[in-house]
Parts: C-alpha cells; structure tokens; sequence
C-alpha cells in the first residue's frame, strides 16, 4: 500500500527544476528562495563596496578612491544593504516560512508575491546603474538641500530604484498580513502562532503604514530635483527639516523592519537547539508589536542637532528610551530560554548566541544614543556607525545566517557542513568585532563619518577597522563554499533534523510543491519542547510525530 | 492518504481539480487585500497632507505673499459631482446584488461620465491659474497635491472603465461574485474622502 502511494504521489507532484528559479513562479518556496538569492548577491556587492570604503580609510589622505567616489560608495553600499539586502532576506525568510508554518498551501495572493519579487531586480539594478551617470553621493539617507547638489542623474536613479524597492515590500507586506490574519490552518489560534509569524505581523504592520510616507517625500524630492520647486530647498522657501521628518518617518521603523524577522527566527532557532520552551511566549509576542508601535513615534530622534525644538526633543527621548523595554524582555526571555538548556552547539546556535550578544551592544549604544545630549555630542561621528553596524549586522546579518542554517536543511533537504559552518562563524564573529568596536572609540574621538579624509591621529585605529573589515571579506568564502558543497554533495536530512516541534518541520524536506502530503496536524504548542516528554511516559519527540502520522493513516 | 484506490482516481482528476480546489481553498481574500492596500494609499496621502500642514504653521505667512486667491466656485462644483457620484456609483453595486447587470451599466457609467467630467473641469482651472508649478512653495504645493489626487481619479476612472467592459461579457458579474465592482467601488470612495480633505486644506485653509 505505501509503495503504490508513493509512486501515484510522485506521478502527481511535479518536481521543481532549477530552471522554475528563474521564472514568474508562484510558489512561495520558489519566491522565498529567489528573494534570499537575489539579496544575497547584493551583500556580495554592498560588501566588496564596503572593503573599497575601508581600504580608503586604512590611510588618512584620500589616495585609493577620489573623495567623489568615496562618497558614492558608502551611499550605494548603505543604501544596498539596507533596500537590496536585510529588508529583501528578512521578506525572503518570512515567504519561505509563513506558509509552512500556519499549516497554508501558499501565501494568500501568490501572483502578487511574485510580482513584489521581480520588483527587486530591475530596482536593485537600477541603483547599479547609476554608476554609469555618476551615482548619488549624499549618503543613503540623501538629504536635501545635499542631494540637490550632487548629480541630477545619479541622486534621481536613486530615488526611482528606492520607490519600484519600497513598492515591493508594500506588496510583500499585504501579502504577510493577509496570510498570518486569515489563513491559519482552522485549529491554530494566535497564541499557537509561532513567533516568527508574530514579529512578521509587526514588521508587515510596519511596512504598510511607514513605507509610504517616505514614498511621499521621494515625489516631494524628485519634484525639486527636476522641475525646480523648492519644497525642501531653503533658497526658494522650503524646509529641509520636512524632508528629515517624512524620511525618517518611514526610516527610524526601517530599523526595526530589518530587525523584527531576524528576533523572530532567534525565537525559533533558540528554543529547538536548547531543548526547552520558549521562556516568555506571550511577553516576546506582544512586544514584537510594542516594537511595532513604539517604533512608530520615536523617529525624531535622528534629527535631535536639526533644530528640533526641546519639547519635542524631551518626547522622542523618552519614546525612545521606552523601546529599550520590548526589546530588552526579547533579550531576557531568550536569555532565559537557553539557560540550563540541553544546548546543541551547532552552527545554527552559534549564529543565534552570537546574534544575542551582538546585538545586545549594539542596543545598548542605542540606549545612550536616544539621550539628547550624549546624542548631539557623537550626532554623525564614527559612534553612529559602530551603533548601526552592531544592530544591522551584528543583530541582523548574524540572525540571517542562523536562520539559514537552521532551514537550509528543509530548503534543500541536506545538512549544512558543521566545520565550514564554525569556520563561518568564528571569523564572521571576530571580523565583526574588530571591525566595529574600534569605530565607538574612533566616534567619542570625534571622527566623522562619511568623510573620505581624516586626521592622521585616527590612524592606528581605522587600520585595525579595515584589518577586521578584510576578516569579514574573507569569512564570506567559507559560507558560499559550504553552500554549494552542501547542496550538491552534502549529507542528506530527513524530514525533522532538528526534532522541531513547528509545522514546517511536518511536512518532506524539500517540501512538497502545495507543502503537505497531508493535512497537518497541531498536536502541540509551536514550543513544548520537553513539555510534552515527561507527560507522555518519556516518549521521545519524534516517537510522538510518527504516533501522530500512524494515526492517521 | 487513504489507499491508492483514492489516490489513482486523485491522480485522474488533478488537473481539473486543481484549478477548482484553489478557488476554494480558502475564503476570498482579495478584498482583505485592497483594504490593506488603501491603508498604504491612505498614508502616502497622509504624508503629504502632514507636510503641507507643517509648511502652513511654520511658514510665517500662508499662503506666501502675492499668491493670487484661488477661485472657488469651479473647484466647488467639481466636489459636488465628485462626492455625489459615490452616491451614484454605490446603486450600481446595490443593481449587480440583484443580478441586474443593465442598472449595473447605467450607473456605473454614469460615475464614469462624472469622474470624467471632474478631471475635465480641474484641467480647465490648471489652464486658467495665474500661478505656475514653480511660482512658489504653496502653488508647488496645490499642483502637487491635486496632481497627485488627480492621478488617483483617473486610475478611479480606468478601473470603472474596465468594469463596464467586463460586464458586457455574459456571466461575469453575478449577485454573488462581482469581486471588480466592489474593488473598484471602494477604491472610488476612498479617492473621495481624500478629496475632501485635501479641498479643505488647499482651498479653505
């Protein structure tokens, strides 16, 4: 009986090829994977951008890269990290995982999901583009009356690519939300959600009512770009400071769009590699949304030297200081979750520890950043850049890679190599420390960022940034090695590697192309890891998932 | 998978079944979504509508100084056949619930002709303003602001256009699937209410 339904089970699957990862394809799967792809070849970009802009500050004179060019390269790096690849990952990750784990065939509107993904490539090449012309050079965040001055051609590149990317990930978001809100399977109710689908709840709620705006003012800017109104223009009677209010509207949440997928794939990769519950479910759920909401109404906090006035300063402050809250009760509650925990410490873990401690300096310089007169003291110093980096890539890019060891065995249905992982993570770990921690002292030094040329007593400092900028270059190698030797060579994984207890675990690795042979079942929280053990006469988890597959057949 | 008996005879009807099976997989949920869309319309606007306000309390005189009045008796009638053709294109939703496509037709037509005559009548004062897009920061702001509505409307337009073709194919609308004539309706009464607000603040203000 089970052969016969097998064969009849592979007559009617159609199998993916490779070549369906380079079409209009409507499967969230597909969709998933082309977006991690795509923005992963962007990090490439943005990265060997950022290797050009630290082998220009291993010197003091302006001798690699002309300070012109400097400045188009740490805009088109900035603003390709942040548009082409955490926020494009992070909308990958959650394409490839939302489905499979409420138990769904695919996402609610699949045709618009892969429209809001063949967005990404002409946006991204695009911004590429603009080289050709003179790419823009007032920084990711172009503000005027700077972006005025620096290149019609390049600055107006920028601004189409950002408002074809920013469509995306509004379509992407519609999708999210309409998907976690109204296709659970029936027996799953919010608090069987697993964590991930709560933080992309806030992120997508974030997308929807943040993007826009800043959409709003790249119109506003484009006008006074091209046809010489002077909305933002202080000559011709603007205000610039309304540019910075619409901008950082949309870009303070930007933050935390980048940030929440990644808390949420730490939610998940924590408590299946200690062995224990999640500590603190409806504590890290609700404030993924606090995050949500606060994230909403702090964002004058990067404009507290712009003239803003001291009420209005003494609110942001406290809003700000006051998101430190959520975020330090996901801190806690995953703290918690590994404490005494049968940890396996694999590369998946490794990544998720480091992701932890990384982010936790990078938070609690946001801490000090958020009061105003620290603020204004390091406002556009080096301190700026180790905060930013140690959120977005100690927090997000080391949660990224977690993520991706811990689902590459259900993407492709083989293991990720271990060693190369460490490898991986070791050096990723120590050239995102030496790169970073120096630039805190370099910023309470007072050096600016976004300067080609600096003075010669920063130097030792700023080689020691580019000696760990070269270790991040490197550790990239063993991670692309790891993934092709895995996917053509690697050790086969069954359906459940990890014995995780969500519901994407239940279905084949790869899944199938509608996801589940059949109906999953919801036979326990997203997170009872040894709940359930002692209860059911020390039954092993696994030993309890197929009792459930023989019950129903 | 109960035996392969089922599964031979799934097999033979997968590929009819699919299409079917796809449609009622789950409850219809394209509504959802263009509510979810107007959300994110709603804050382009508001975005827009915010900096316009900032510029009008900060700006020690507004409109500035030597910006010509504006004319309100054109712009006041286009709002009324503006608003009042959410009223009219609402019978031609109420038409297609009684599975009268002819009504659906009329009225929805009728809202065409209206919307048509509202983007008519705003081209009409663009060419009759003393002021240009660059005299200064409150004309850039009206050209920008009714510009951009005025975009909406006729993307409101083309989509009601799209409707009235699709009804004249038999069976397309019935009483319990017109899916386009909701869409598009709500899309209509959303392009309203912005204009509302925003005849408030740049006319009235």
């Amino acid at each position: 009986m089970t052969t016969s339904a097998e064969t009849s089970l592979s007559e009617q699957e159609e199998k993916r090829t490779w070549t369906d990862y380079f079409t209009f394809n409507t499967d969230h799967k597909v969709i998933g994977i082309q977006y991690l792809v795509t923005s992963f070849i962007f990090y490439l970009i943005g990265g060997a951008l950022a290797a050009g802009i630290r082998t220009e500050l291993a010197t003091p004179e302006s001798d690699f890269v002309s300070p012109e060019l400097y400045n188009q390269m740490f805009t088109v790096h900035g603003t390709v990290m942040i548009f082409l690849w955490i926020v494009p990952a992070g909308a990958g990750l959650a394409n490839y995982l939302i489905p499979l784990m409420i138990g769904a065939k695919d996402m609610a509107f699949p045709r618009l999901n892969a429209v809001a993904f063949w967005m990404i490539p002409p946006g991204g090449l695009l911004l590429m583009a603009s080289f050709f012309v003179g790419a823009p050079q007032a920084g990711w965040t172009s503000y005027p009356p700077l972006s005025l001055m620096t290149g019609k051609a390049g600055e107006e590149i920028w601004i189409l690519s950002i408002l074809i990317l920013g469509t995306s990930s509004i379509l992407g978001a519609i999708n999210f939300l309409a998907t976690i809100l109204k296709m659970r399977m029936p027996e799953m109710g919010f608090f069987d959600l697993p964590l991930f689908c709560w933080s992309m709840l806030a992120t997508a709620a974030m997308i929807l009512i943040s993007t826009p705006v800043l959409a709003a003012a790249l119109i506003m800017l484009s006008f006074d770009l091209i046809v010489d109104t002077s909305f933002f223009d202080p000559t011709g009677g603007g205000d610039p400071i309304v540019y910075q209010h619409m901008f950082w509207f949309y870009s303070h949440p930007a933050v935390y769009i980048m940030i929440l997928p990644f808390f949420g794939a730490i939610s998940e990769i924590l408590p299946v590699h200690a062995r224990k519950p999640i500590f603190g479910y409806r504590a890290i759920a609700f404030s993924s949304l606090a995050i949500s909401f606060l994230g909403l109404i702090v964002w004058a906090h990067h404009m507290f030297s712009s003239g803003t006035p001291g009420w209005l300063r003494m609110f942001f402050m406290a809003t700000t200081m006051i998101i430190a809250v959520p975020t330090g009760i996901k801190v806690f509650g995953w703290c918690a979750t590994i404490w005494g925990g049968k940890i396996r410490l694999n590369s998946a873990m490794l990544f998720g520890m480091g992701f932890v401690s990384a982010f936790l300096i990078g938070g609690l310089s946001g801490v000090m950043l958020a009061s105003v007169p620290f603020d204004i003291h390091v406002h556009d110093s080096y301190f700026i850049v180790a905060h930013l980096h140690y959120v977005l890539f100690g927090g997000s890019v080391l949660g990224l890679f977690a993520a991706i060891y811990h689902w590459f065995p259900k993407m492709t249905g083989k293991y990720l190599n271990e060693t190369w992982g460490r490898i991986h993570f070791v050096l990723t770990f120590i050239g995102l420390n030496l790169t970073f921690l120096p630039m805190h002292q370099l910023g309470l030094e007072g050096m600016n960022r976004r300067i080609a040329i600096y003075d010669a007593e920063f130097q030792t400092l700023n080689i020691i940034c580019t000696i760990g900028s070269y270790i991040l270059a490197v550790s990239t190698f063993p991670f692309l090695i790891n993934l092709v030797w895995s996917v053509l060579k690697g050790k086969k994984a069954g359906a459940n590697p990890w014995k995780a207890l969500t519901l994407e675990w239940q279905t084949a690795s790869p899944p199938l192309i509608e996801n589940f042979e059949e109906e999953p079942v919801l036979w326990s929280g997203p997170y009872d890891y040894g709940v359930d053990v002692s209860e059911e006469n020390d039954q092993s988890v696994q030993e309890l998932l197929s009792d459930v597959k023989a019950d129903m057949s | 998978m109960q035996g392969s008996t089922v599964d031979e005879s799934q097999t033979l009807n997968y590929s009819q079944t699919e299409a079917a099976a796809q449609e009622e997989e789950h409850p219809d949920l394209r509504m959802f979504g263009v509510v979810l869309f107007l959300v994110a319309e709603s804050m382009i606007f508001l975005g827009l509508f915010s900096a316009y306000l900032i510029y009008a309390s900060v700006m020690p005189q507004w409109p500035p100084e030597g910006t010509p009045k504006l004319e309100l008796l054109l712009p006041g009638v286009n709002s009324i056949i503006l608003i009042s053709s959410s009223f009219v294109m609402h019978r031609g939703q109420s038409a297609i619930k009684k599975n009268d496509v002819s009504g659906l037709q009329f009225w929805f037509g009728l809202t065409a002709l209206m919307g048509a005559i509202f983007l008519g009548g705003q081209l009409y004062e663009y060419a009759n303003l003393e002021f240009g897009l660059t005299t200064n920061l409150f004309t850039s702001c009206f050209y920008v602001l009714t510009g951009f509505h005025g975009l909406h409307v006729t993307v409101g337009l083309l989509l009601i256009l799209f409707v009235l073709q699709r009804s004249t194919r038999q069976g397309h609308y019935t009483s319990e699937k017109h899916f386009g004539v909701e869409a598009s309706e709500l899309y209509w009464h959303f392009v309203d209410v912005v204009w509302v607000i925003l005849f408030g603040l740049v006319y009235l203000l």
